[in-house]
């Protein structure tokens, strides 16, 4: 029965945030994007647009869901569907904290621990090509019917790199479960170099990181590799008949996909909750200080506050306060080896979803041919010898 | 670590029920909320203004099968590596070069296919000459 309500509240709590996060990796992205393009972004839906993500929603909400009279009604409301309860699923498997004693019970931050955590992640991603596929087949257009296909191809060539990467990492842990891959990462060579997979002796697995993310890029249709929306030649590829909560969805996926492959590679390669030097160096004071320096800093500009933006001056004190009193909790000994953990590791994967964004506003999109040769002859077989001079390397190294 | 194979299995079938009720709601949402109006033009599938042709269940490229033949075989392939990685720190050189040999068979075939220009997807450039 404990365990039972334990379950239910820890993922109402992961809801919670994995909803608001994706509603929120919006905003973000405008923002980031608007700022590398020398442009404010979204501005004036509350404080620095910051309601924008609400406003969305009622917008998306109360318009009108055309089903076109040509489509297959149930494939095509599907399609959705699909691709929204797969994108939400994954996340079960991730341990955000190591396991921590709170009113008396043993639990951790993160909704199971299974001992297939890899595979399970990688069937649930193999099966998101259906939703994109599904949408573009059943809409009846053919826009779609080429994006649909286009994305579903590119999405199983870019899994065999993908799965190719993964292994070579696994190679040095011997095991699927990601709490154990995340545990076998603590420790700092000389001291200071975290002994995460990415410094991992006898065989650093900078290039699996690599290939790993390059992948994960085509896997969650982002650019470089959105040709599936190709908005110059496909109109808006799989999802053109689309509208309303139900193009919403493809995008809530998108975005749940992103935080996915995000926390896998923070768990594969960076390391998972380790900080990024010891303890003892004060890495635990980081996200206390961090939090109240932005407090501060929001403090201060609120007395700066020009004319034209002068709910800034109610605004900044508030988030500056909320941001002082966050970092208090640090301190709470009950709550420290919980937050703290969960700091680095969210700090790591929200660096990698950054990346993300950032590699959008600066890279062109690929030609689709280019794409296919990029996966097929050169990500796979690097993704190959990488896996076998890391098997030699580890083989070596143990006798 | 959970103890028993339910209690790690659990909050997995829970999520996927509350993923699928989120989506279920989302898209219910959006059609009770969304306003209605039926009209012939808007039935249409879009085609950037103009009145579309034929239907969109057309043929298409063959490559487009090919990839998901060629992706079967090499998953496989991949799969086949995960249990090998578990083991690996038992087996060391032994499994290495019996990895080795399995992957060489099957790079053989990649490079077949490579040859063959399945991975090709522009059109040569000789052959461009010969089109026009």
């Amino acid at each position: 029965m404990e365990f039972i309500i334990i379950t239910l509240v820890k993922m109402a709590l992961t809801a919670f945030v994995l909803l608001t996060a994706c509603a929120y990796l919006v905003w973000i992205e405008r923002k980031v994007l608007a700022h590398i393009q020398l442009r404010p972004g979204p501005y004036f839906v509350g404080p620095h647009g910051l309601l924008q993500p609400l406003a969305d929603l009622i917008k998306l909400l109360t318009k009108e869901g055309v089903v076109p009279a040509s489509v297959n009604p149930f494939f095509y409301l599907l399609a959705p569907f699909l691709a929204v309860t797969l994108g939400l699923t994954s996340i079960v498997v991730i341990p955000f904290t190591p396991e921590f004693e709170i009113f008396g019970v043993k639990t951790a931050m993160g909704l199971t621990d299974l001992n297939i955590a890899v595979l399970f992640v990688l069937a649930i991603s193999s099966l998101g090509v259906y939703g994109i596929a599904i949408g573009g087949w059943a809409s009846n257009n053919k826009y779609s019917l080429m994006g649909g296909l286009r994305s579903a191809s590119q999405m199983i060539s870019y899994e065999l790199p993908l799965a190719l990467a993964i292994v070579a990492p696994l190679l040095l842990m011997n095991t699927l479960n990601f709490r154990t891959i995340i545990e076998a990462q603590s420790g700092y060579w000389f001291g200071v170099i975290p002994k995460w997979n990415v410094f991992a002796m006898p065989v650093p697995q900078i290039f699996s990181f690599l290939i790993f993310m390059t992948a994960g890029f085509a896997e969650t249709n982002r650019v470089p590799f959105d040709l599936p929306e190709a908005e110059s030649e496909l109109v808006a590829g799989f999802h053109t008949e689309y509208s309303s909560m139900m193009f919403a969805s493809f995008f809530m996926a998108e975005y749940a996909n992103i935080i996915t492959i995000c926390c896998v590679a923070t768990v594969l390669f960076l390391g998972g909750w380790h900080p990024l030097w010891p303890a003892g160096y004060g890495s635990d004071l980081v996200p206390p200080l961090l939090l109240a320096a932005a407090g501060a800093m929001l403090l201060f500009h609120a007395g700066q506050a020009v004319r034209w933006r002068s709910w800034d001056r109610f605004s900044f004190p508030v988030i500056g306060v909320i941001f002082l009193g966050l970092s208090g909790f640090f301190f709470i000994p009950l709550l420290k080896p919980i937050l703290v953990p969960l700091f680095w590791f969210l700090l790591k994967a929200g660096f990698l979803i950054f990346v993300f964004i950032w590699i959008r506003g600066t890279l062109p999109r690929f030609r689709y041919d280019q794409l296919m040769r990029f996966a097929w002859t050169f990500l796979f077989p690097v993704a190959v010898v990488n896996l076998l001079v890391t098997g030699l390397l580890v083989a070596l190294a143990g006798n | 670590m959970p103890t028993s194979i339910i209690e790690a299995y659990f909050p997995v079938l829970l999520q996927v029920l509350l993923a699928a009720t989120i989506a279920g709601a989302l898209i219910a949402l959006g059609v009770l909320l969304g306003k209605r109006v039926k009209n012939k033009v808007k039935d249409t599938p879009y085609e950037c203004g103009i009145t579309p042709t034929g239907s969109a269940k057309e043929r298409f490229s063959v490559k487009f099968y090919l990839v998901a033949m060629l992706f079967i075989l090499f998953d496989i392939e991949a799969i086949f590596l995960y249990p090998w990685a578990v083991v690996y720190r038992e087996l060391k050189l032994f499994a290495f070069f019996e990895m080795l040999l399995f992957i060489v068979l099957v790079l053989a075939g990649f490079f077949y296919i490579w040859k063959k220009g399945v991975l090709n997807w522009a059109i040569e450039e000789s052959e461009q000459g010969k089109t026009r």
